[in-house]
């Protein structure tokens, strides 16, 4: 044993004998494997779709053939196709606007000396983790003609309103926004909370001395230090928006009629119940095209607002 | 300004009338969910004579034991996967300034304006070439993929912020680039992976398009798809569906107030990634 180990050079000699480097060089296979899962799974699928948009393509038959635009020339002779793209736009504008209104209203509150400040922030917060499609089903019910909203209109003796909420045409669009703003409001809410606590209190203290009213305080001092806040909260609502699915799936099915149709929603019945994948890849292309023109636009608008706030 | 004034009770007695108003629907979700089928009263008068029969009847029919085990083999399965080689991807774009490494990145962040719906029709049909179809396996496949952009987003932002001094020093003690990552830079990221692991398990746990899509007429369901097959079938039992969106609700609320303050400063923690 005592041999052994004196014949064997010792650690510190082999250490000294490697290339000192001052600097780690990561390599570059480290980025393989994402990046094999990643074109495997987004990259590969997203480039054949763009493709498929310009063919017959029907997901079965591996014979098909190139269309040209066609499919994108039947969408604008396709009314439930344009209808839909308009729907997508409003729910998308309507949910961020609404919403972080409502979230920064919250934030606000939250952000005071109010003893339940801790409990409110869980409790509002709470629906943005439940699954969508859940709470979708949830209100189908509430909305629905013996549900809960009703009885509470007619309890407080407005009975004349009553009515099936999700099965007028004319009011089931904003529903969708109305549960979507329900679920998600606290998750704005979050986000501004985190944005108003990293602006340091003297600031608002030197404020108040300098006997600056609460409204100035906000608009000149809490808003753009909130810039990347609010950043975050468009993005985050806008692209959500955009590609809403799941809970205009569960509570109008796009109905009625096509009232509530979105992009998303063409896309899987196209897709899968009237097998004409061309025509749904085809509305899948329009909608990466809103997405970038939307993150786009508001990069530009809020990188620039951020950097005159800074 | 740090009292409790008069104008601090106003709003806390408006902001606890909001919170009521925003928690009336769980109210009505568990008062018709222990309510008989037979008690056709309003539902907001609270239940007379509760009932758990809906919930053994739900759990029995839309099979959810076995849902919540699919929902779980895949939300933990797959968020592993994209941890792992998102931080790993991470390490080397936000430290080389090498033209393959800002190539590379780029190339990712597209990820993140593509929708999912463009990839997801072609890619139904690899998958079922594949015979994946039905398997839970091709849904892990999936959200490691798809995923990796928002993931990988969030590393390099809080890894370039971070000093390269720990990783030289372990470099020059002799750390190849593998241990260095495993035993310096990776127990750094801690913050940003709770970020990551809160995020991704909550978007991958309530995703339904997909399975829809990868699972529908199978055995397989995860949660999501369970509850609206469940709801298909049973159209107008409200009772009944309410029991069974209780059930699918409950672990996550569970989940959800146990760790509250890191899922909530998970989800906030966005903002500086």
């Amino acid at each position: 044993m005592t041999i052994d180990t004196k014949a064997r050079p010792s650690p510190a000699v082999v250490t000294a004998t490697r290339p000192r480097r001052s600097r780690v060089a990561p390599p570059w296979w480290f980025v393989a494997p994402a990046m094999a899962l990643f074109a495997f799974v987004v990259l590969v699928p997203s480039a054949r779709g763009v493709y498929y948009a310009f063919t017959d393509w029907d997901g079965l038959d591996p014979e098909f053939s190139f269309v040209g635009l066609r499919n994108f020339a039947g969408m604008l002779d396709d009314p439930t196709a344009l209808q839909a793209v308009w729907h997508t736009v409003l729910i998308a504008v309507a949910i961020t606007v609404i919403q972080n209104g409502i979230g920064l209203l919250l934030a606000l509150g939250v952000n005071s000396m109010i003893k339940t400040r801790n409990v409110l922030r869980v409790l509002l917060f709470a629906p943005a983790v439940v699954t969508p499609i859940v709470t979708a089903y949830l209100w189908r019910n509430l909305l629905g003609p013996d549900g809960a909203v009703n009885s509470l209109l007619g309890a407080a003796g407005l009975g004349s309103w009553q009515q099936d909420w999700l099965g007028n045409p004319r009011l089931a669009l904003w529903m969708i926004v109305l549960v979507i703003v329900w679920q998600f409001a606290g998750y704005s809410m979050v986000i501004f909370l985190a944005g108003l606590q990293s602006i340091p209190r003297e600031i608002y203290e030197a404020a108040a001395l300098d006997g600056t009213g609460a409204v100035r305080r906000f608009w000149s001092i809490v808003r753009p230090l909130l810039a990347p806040a609010i950043t975050v909260n468009l993005m985050l609502s806008i692209i959500g928006g955009i590609k809403l699915f799941d809970q205009v799936y569960a509570l109008t099915g796009g109905g009625p009629g096509h009232a509530t149709d979105t992009i998303a929603t063409l896309i899987y019945k196209d897709a899968f119940t009237l097998g004409e994948f061309g025509y749904s890849v085809a509305l899948a292309v329009v909608l990466t095209a809103i997405v970038a023109v939307a993150s786009a636009g508001q990069y530009t608008v809020l990188s620039r607002h951020e950097r005159a706030a800074s | 300004m740090n009292r409790y004034t008069r104008r601090t009770f106003m709003l806390e007695t408006a902001m606890v009338a909001v919170a009521i108003a925003f928690a009336f629907p769980v109210y009505v979700l568990v008062n018709l969910a222990l309510r008989a089928p037979s008690d056709t009263s309003s539902p907001i008068r609270p239940t007379t004579a509760p009932t758990l029969v809906n919930f053994t009847q739900a759990w029995q029919q839309a099979g959810l034991g076995g849902a919540l085990v699919n929902s779980v083999v895949v939300t933990a399965v797959s968020v592993l996967i994209v941890l792992a080689v998102s931080s790993l991807a991470a390490y080397p774009l936000a430290r080389s300034t090498a033209h393959w490494s800002r190539g590379a990145f780029l190339l990712i962040m597209l990820g993140l304006i593509l929708p999912f719906q463009l990839a997801s029709l072609p890619l139904y049909q690899t998958i079922r070439d594949l015979g994946l179809l039905g398997s839970v396996w091709s849904l892990i496949l999936f959200y490691s993929g798809l995923q990796v952009p928002f993931t990988t987003f969030l590393y390099v932002g809080f890894l370039r912020a971070l000093p390269r001094d720990f990783e030289d020093a372990a470099s020059i003690d002799g750390c190849t680039p593998l241990e260095n990552f495993r035993y310096v830079v990776f127990p750094m990221l801690k913050p940003v992976t709770v970020t990551a692991l809160v995020l991704n398990a909550v978007s991958v746990w309530n995703d339904f398009f997909t399975p829809l899509l990868y699972l529908s007429g199978s055995d397989h369901q995860t949660m999501p798809v369970a509850i609206a097959g469940f709801v298909g079938q049973y159209v107008s039992d409200w009772n009944l569906i309410f029991a069974a969106l209780l059930i699918s609700i409950v672990p996550v609320l569970a989940v959800y107030l146990a760790l509250q303050r890191s899922i909530i400063n998970g989800f906030a923690g966005g903002l500086k990634g």
